[in-house]
C-alpha cells in the first residue's frame, strides 16, 4: 500500500462507510440463509424466557449456529440491573 | 445443447434488460447463435430495447400454452446474424410462467442455439426465481450502490440454494457485472470502488461497465449500445463478452478519462 492510499483510506469517505456498512449487513444476511427455519421461532421463545427476568430487547438475543449446524452459540446482552 | 445464461440482479432498474440486449447481441457478433428471452411477464422492455417492439406477434407465454410454436414466436434480429428474441408477454397473470413450460421451452431452445440469455424480472420472488432456475451461468448485474449490493447478495444466495444446479448438487458459475460506474465519483469517496463490491460479494468480476450517456441514446434508438462500437459502455460490454468467452482483456473505463481533443486522439488505445 502506497503512501497516498494510506492517507486516502483515513478519511472516512461516505464510500467507506457504505462498505463498512454493507460488510456487517451482508455477513449476517448471509449466516442467516445458512440457518435452519425453526432459528427465529427459537430465538423469540429464548427471548420471552429471559425477558420473565430481565428487561431486554430482540437486539439483546442473538443465536447462531456454526456452518455445520453442531454448535448453537447464545449471545444475551444484559442490562445493568435485573426487572424489579 | 446451450448455455443457459441468466442476468439478474435482485433489485429493479440496474441494468438487467440493457445489459442483456447488450450481452446477447455480442455473443451473436462474436459469431455464436444466441437467443434472448424476456422473462420480465408484465413488464417486457427487452423489445422495445432491441428495436423489435412493432414486430412482436407472438410470445413465451403463448408457446408455453401451446398457442403458438416456438418458430412463430421467435423474432430474427435483423441487423445482427445469430440473433433471436423471444419476447415476454403482457398478460397481468404473474402466474402465466410455470416451471414444465419454461422448461420444455429452454429444452427446445436447448437444440436450436449456443447460448441462450434470459432476462430476468427485479425481485427475488418467483418470476426471478424461475428466470434463475434452469441456467447453467448467472451474470449478476449490480450498481456500486448499498442497496443493489446486498440485493445482489440475497439474489445469489437465491442461485446457491434454489437453482436446477444447486439442487443436483452443482454450482451455477456466477460473474459480477458492475454498470453504472462513476471513476469520478469514487475517485472523491462517494461511489463504492469496483474493489469494494467485488470485496463484499466475493465473485469473479465479469466487466465494468461506466455511466454512459450512450446507454440513454441507444435505448432511444432501440439499439443495443454494443452496436454503438465507439462508445465506452458498449466497448466495456464488448470486454466483458471477451473474457466471458475465455480471453484476457484488461479492464478499462476505471480511471476518470481526462476530456479534451488531446486525450481523445492520443490519450486512449484500442
Ligand atoms: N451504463 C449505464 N449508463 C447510463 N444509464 C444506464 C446504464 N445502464 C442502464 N442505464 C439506464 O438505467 C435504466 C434502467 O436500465 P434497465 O431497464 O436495463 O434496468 P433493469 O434492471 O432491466 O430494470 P427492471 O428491474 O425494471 O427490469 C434505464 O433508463 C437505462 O437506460
Ligand atoms: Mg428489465
Amino acid at each position: 500500500m502506497g503512501i497516498l492510499s494510506y492517507f486516502r483510506s483515513k478519511k472516512q469517505t461516505s464510500a467507506n462507510v457504505a462498505k463498512e456498512r454493507l460488510q456487517v449487513l451482508v455477513a449476517y444476511e448471509r449466516n442467516q440463509r445458512n440457518q435452519p427455519d425453526y432459528l427465529p421461532q427459537m430465538q423469540q421463545e429464548i427471548l420471552a424466557v429471559i425477558s420473565r427476568y430481565v428487561d431486554i430487547d430482540v437486539d439483546d438475543v442473538q443465536v447462531n449456529l456454526d456452518e455445520n449446524c453442531s454448535i448453537l452459540e447464545l449471545n444475551v446482552t444484559l442490562p445493568e440491573h435485573a426487572k424489579d | 445443447m446451450a448455455e443457459i445464461i441468466v442476468v439478474t440482479s435482485g433489485k429493479g432498474g440496474v441494468g438487467k434488460t440493457t445489459s442483456s440486449a447488450a450481452i446477447g447481441t455480442g455473443l451473436a457478433l462474436r459469431g455464436h447463435k444466441t437467443v434472448l428471452v424476456d422473462f420480465d411477464v408484465g413488464l417486457r422492455n427487452l423489445d422495445l430495447i432491441m428495436g423489435c417492439e412493432r414486430r412482436v406477434v407472438f410470445d413465451l407465454v403463448n408457446v408455453i400454452n401451446n398457442e403458438a410454436t416456438l418458430n412463430q414466436a421467435l423474432i430474427r434480429d435483423k441487423r445482427t446474424e445469430g440473433l433471436y428474441i423471444l419476447p415476454a408477454s403482457q398478460t397481468r397473470d404473474k402466474d402465466a410462467l410455470n416451471h414444465e413450460g419454461v422448461e420444455r421451452v429452454l429444452n427446445e431452445l436447448s437444440e436450436m442455439f449456443d447460448y441462450i440469455v434470459c432476462d430476468s424480472p427485479a425481485g427475488i420472488e418467483k418470476g426471478a426465481q424461475l428466470a434463475l432456475y434452469f441456467a447453467d451461468t448467472a451474470i449478476v448485474v449490480t450498481n456500486p450502490e448499498v442497496s443493489s449490493v446486498r440485493d445482489s447478495d440475497r439474489i445469489l444466495g437465491v442461485l446457491q440454494s434454489k437453482s436446477r444446479k444447486a439442487e443436483n448438487g452443482e454450482q451455477v458459475k456466477e460473474h459480477l457485472l458492475l454498470t453504472r460506474y462513476n471513476p469520478a465519483r469514487v475517485q472523491a469517496g462517494e461511489m463504492l470502488s469496483v474493489e469494494d463490491v467485488q470485496e463484499i460479494l466475493a465473485i469473479p468480476l465479469l466487466g465494468v461497465v461506466p455511466e454512459s450517456e450512450a446507454v440513454l441514446k441507444a435505448s432511444n434508438q432501440g439499439q443495443p449500445v454494443v452496436l454503438d462500437s465507439e462508445s465506452d459502455a458498449g466497448q466495456a460490454y464488448m470486454d466483458a463478452i471477451g473474457r466471458f468467452l475465455g480471453e484476457e482483456r484488461e479492464h478499462r473505463f476505471l480511471e476518470v478519462q481526462r476530456k479534451g481533443l488531446f486525450s481523445r486522439v492520443f490519450g486512449r488505445k484500442g
